[in-house]
């Protein structure tokens, strides 16, 4: 049991927030670049990709970088931590990380390669109007015409659906079950808009749009659920990240802000308010430090249970945490223009994104009577 | 970052779990997990059980039966006691008067007092808090003014947990009335057989008698008994409160509780709102026990961590709540506290269920408040 980074790590992190530092650490420069389409910096994509970032969760043999959920959850931390817009949790680790599971040798190469490389941006055509967080596709469907196949139907809101190169869609088969198919964005109809936190997601139609298998044509629903789990863990990464943010911008905030012609931290019942959200902050970090680790060496089944329970208490904290931050800064934490709101904009964009808490005590109360307790030491 | 234990603290858990389901009675670790009151020879036995296997005093200086474990060990060892349903080693013995005169003591009272204090022998009560002295513990007022090779003491002391089973009490007392709250203290360890000395029970919202005053009116005690300096009591008190990176939290014993409290529950279970209820609790207990971990696994200088004070403040609001869901269970039948066994078709458990939650309103009060938890966080952490 050991909690602790080692120094290849620690350099990792380093260096992550020495890039995104030098371009969003002003927050102002955030502001700028989410105001325009893509919604992020393209030049910072490239130069991720350069420093093999984008490569992290990815073989070498497919032009990845060939290191574990520990790295790719550090790297989640530090763009959490500015509210960096670049998409890696969605475009890298969910969408890449389906390709990696379910692609070809050829496909995978290609795909992999390109995306690791900051060439290509993907997108993960999935959530469809009225479906909540599900492993599988009933809006979109695929046809097969000999060799060929085409989809069709709606999928929203995509995210970065407008910008991707490239999309993966889930669409439910002829013979039933979910499958997973590669389509060039091109080929489909995108009206894009942005998100309440700054990001970028889109309607996306299928028409007879022509689609190609990713791997075999078979139910993928187990795939999907199992990558969306490891993409909820490191969601909680970037939760943490920003999390960690917003109460240091609140402490620091209460230490400088006067009114009564005192500062804020005069105030008892401020200060005990902070310390509530440092408790939050404390037993999420906890949470999902194990959970990257029951990622990183776990079974599908001990990565489903931990990314439902990292998910459930990256909710309720990163709310508690996002909600007071604002409250503690007052009128200025409910403008644009100061950055503390948009850490609360972001963690509820993150809670939606993959299954808010309540979702996750459904899942998780299905099985509450079947086991004695929970042992994070088993 | 490593999940799993080391093949070597894994066979460490295993030897731990073979001896305390094996060597402590079934009788005992059936009341724990009842919730019972235990009694004192309940006490006495466990804890010589477990000091004849080394498992008493782990954390003790290794001349006087510590094992010099790593904190992970510790909390392996402190979340398995709870596991197996064993009473944790008397608090007043092992984590505070022990080591504090393993640390501050003269050579005669480790002697004395160190083997037998480990074993029980010694039952010690705790005279730290005071009518007036609850948090703000420096403003306590019970004197101890030198005569010739003695000290004449007088005052009183509150909330003495168990005091009634007391052979000595560890006090603090004012040994300098004109100097500064916390300079004039001194730390004397009281033989509560001395004439002049009066424990008196308190009984409490629950119906049980678990704390007491205990009266002072010209007590004698050999000037022998002082622990370390005169005036520096204050700083043993707060190496003896700061003592603890391990074990703050109750996670073990609330984590048994609500493994209970499903099995209680029967068919509640299929009540969406009833499993809701406890995924939650389960879910914040978890988060807190790898939070106790997280410190215990990356701790090597020894000294507290920070992070002390959340496990104090979440691990009791976490026991009281499940102490909540168990009463909700119970329904109606929670009323019949005062039902005996033979006079009543009431599970034992529905009947506990209310005296317990009541009881475990201390839990935030005592060991500084929760109220001072916070207030740690927010200046020693925060900064604030």
């Amino acid at each position: 049991m050991d909690f602790t980074y080692d120094d290849e790590q620690q350099a990792l992190r380093d260096a992550v927030r020495g890039l995104v530092g030098k371009k969003y650490a002003d927050f102002e420069n955030r502001r700028r670049t989410v105001a325009d389409d893509p919604g992020f910096d393209e030049d910072l994509w490239k130069s991720l990709g350069e420093m093999g970032i984008l490569g992290l969760p990815f073989d070498e043999e497919d032009g990845g970088s060939g290191a574990g959920p520990i790295e790719v959850g550090i790297v989640a931390q530090e763009l959490g931590r500015v509210l960096a817009p670049e998409p890696f949790l969605t475009s890298v680790v969910l969408t890449g990380g389906l390709v990696a599971m379910t692609a070809s040798d050829e496909q995978r190469t290609d795909v992999i390669g390109a995306l690791s490389s900051g060439e290509r941006v993907l997108a993960f055509a999935h959530h469809e109007p009225g479906s909540r967080w599900s492993t599988s596709a009933r809006a979109v469907t695929a046809t097969r015409n000999g060799d060929a196949w085409t989809l069709s139907g709606v999928k929203e809101p995509v995210i970065q659906g407008a910008r991707a190169d490239q999309l993966v869609v889930s669409a439910a088969l002829p013979d039933g079950g979910t499958g997973l198919f590669l389509v060039d964005g091109a080929d489909s109809r995108r009206n894009g808009y942005a998100t309440h936190d700054g990001g970028r997601a889109a309607r996306v139609t299928f028409t007879d749009t022509p689609a190609v298998p990713l791997g075999e044509v078979t139910d993928r629903s187990a795939e999907i659920a199992l990558v969306l789990d490891g993409s909820r863990i490191i969601a909680g990464n970037q939760a943490v990240g920003a999390m960690e943010v917003a109460l240091q911008s609140t402490t620091d905030y209460l230490k400088s802000r006067k009114q009564f012609g005192v500062t804020l931290n005069t105030f008892q019942a401020l200060n005990f308010r902070a310390a509530d959200m440092y408790v939050a902050l404390e037993l999420t970090t906890s949470i999902v430090a194990w959970a990257t680790m029951v990622l990183a060496e776990g079974t599908p089944d001990e990565v489903a249970d931990a990314a439902a329970r990292a998910s459930l208490q990256v909710s309720r904290g990163g709310r508690h945490v996002g909600q007071e931050a604002i409250q503690l800064h007052g009128g200025i934490g409910m403008t644009a223009e100061y950055a503390i709101g948009s850490y609360t904009s972001h963690l509820t964009a993150l809670d939606h994104l993959f299954g808010d808490g309540n979702h996750q005590v459904g899942v998780l109360a299905g099985r509450v009577g079947s086991y004695d307790e929970v042992d994070p030491l088993a | 970052m490593q999940l799993k234990l080391s093949p070597e603290d894994a066979a460490f858990r295993e030897e731990l779990r073979t001896y305390f389901t094996t060597k402590i009675p079934q009788e005992i670790r059936d009341a724990v997990a009842d919730r019972r009151e235990l009694t004192k020879e309940q006490f006495v036995q466990a804890q010589q059980i477990l000091n004849a296997g080394g498992y008493a005093v782990p954390h003790w200086p290794e001349e006087w039966g510590g094992r010099g474990w790593s904190d992970l060990r510790r909390h392996i060892w402190h979340e398995e006691l709870q596991r197996a349903n064993v009473p944790i080693p008397l608090a007043f013995n092992a984590s505070m008067v022990g080591p504090v005169i393993a640390a501050f003591g003269s050579q005669e009272q480790k002697e004395k007092f160190l083997p037998r204090t480990a074993n029980l022998d010694i039952w010690w009560s705790q005279g730290f808090s005071e009518p007036d002295a609850g948090s703000d513990l420096a403003s306590l007022r019970t004197t101890a003014v030198r005569d010739g090779d003695d000290f004449i003491v007088n005052g009183q002391k509150t909330w003495t947990t168990l005091g009634q089973h007391g052979d000595w009490i560890f006090c603090l007392v004012r040994t300098d009335p004109d100097a500064k709250k916390q300079a004039g203290i001194s730390f004397l360890l009281i033989d509560m057989t001395t004439p002049g000395l009066t424990v008196r029970p308190i009984e409490l919202i629950d119906g049980g008698h678990e704390v007491n005053e205990v009266w002072f009116e010209d007590v004698r005690v050999p000037a022998e008994n002082l622990v370390g300096e005169l005036n520096h009591g204050w700083d043993y008190a707060k190496f003896l409160l700061g003592n603890e990176r391990v074990g703050v939290a109750p996670v073990g014993a609330t984590k048994r509780v609500l493994a209970s409290a499903k099995k209680w529950a029967g068919d509640q279970l299929e009540d969406p709102l009833v499993a809701g209820r406890i995924v939650e609790l389960e879910n914040e207990l978890l988060a807190l026990e790898l939070t106790a971990l997280r410190v215990a696994a990356n701790s090597a200088d020894g000294k507290p961590h920070p992070a002390s004070s959340v496990l104090k403040l979440k691990g009791t609001v976490l026991q009281q709540a499940v102490s909540e869901l168990v009463v909700d269970l119970a329904g109606p039948a929670s009323l019949a506290s005062g039902a005996v066994d033979g006079d009543t078709d009431l599970d034992f458990w529905t009947r506990r269920a209310t005296p317990a939650y009541l009881n475990l309103r201390k839990a935030s009060i005592y060991g500084g408040s929760n109220e001072i938890q916070r207030q740690i966080i927010s200046r020693t952490i925060l900064g604030l």
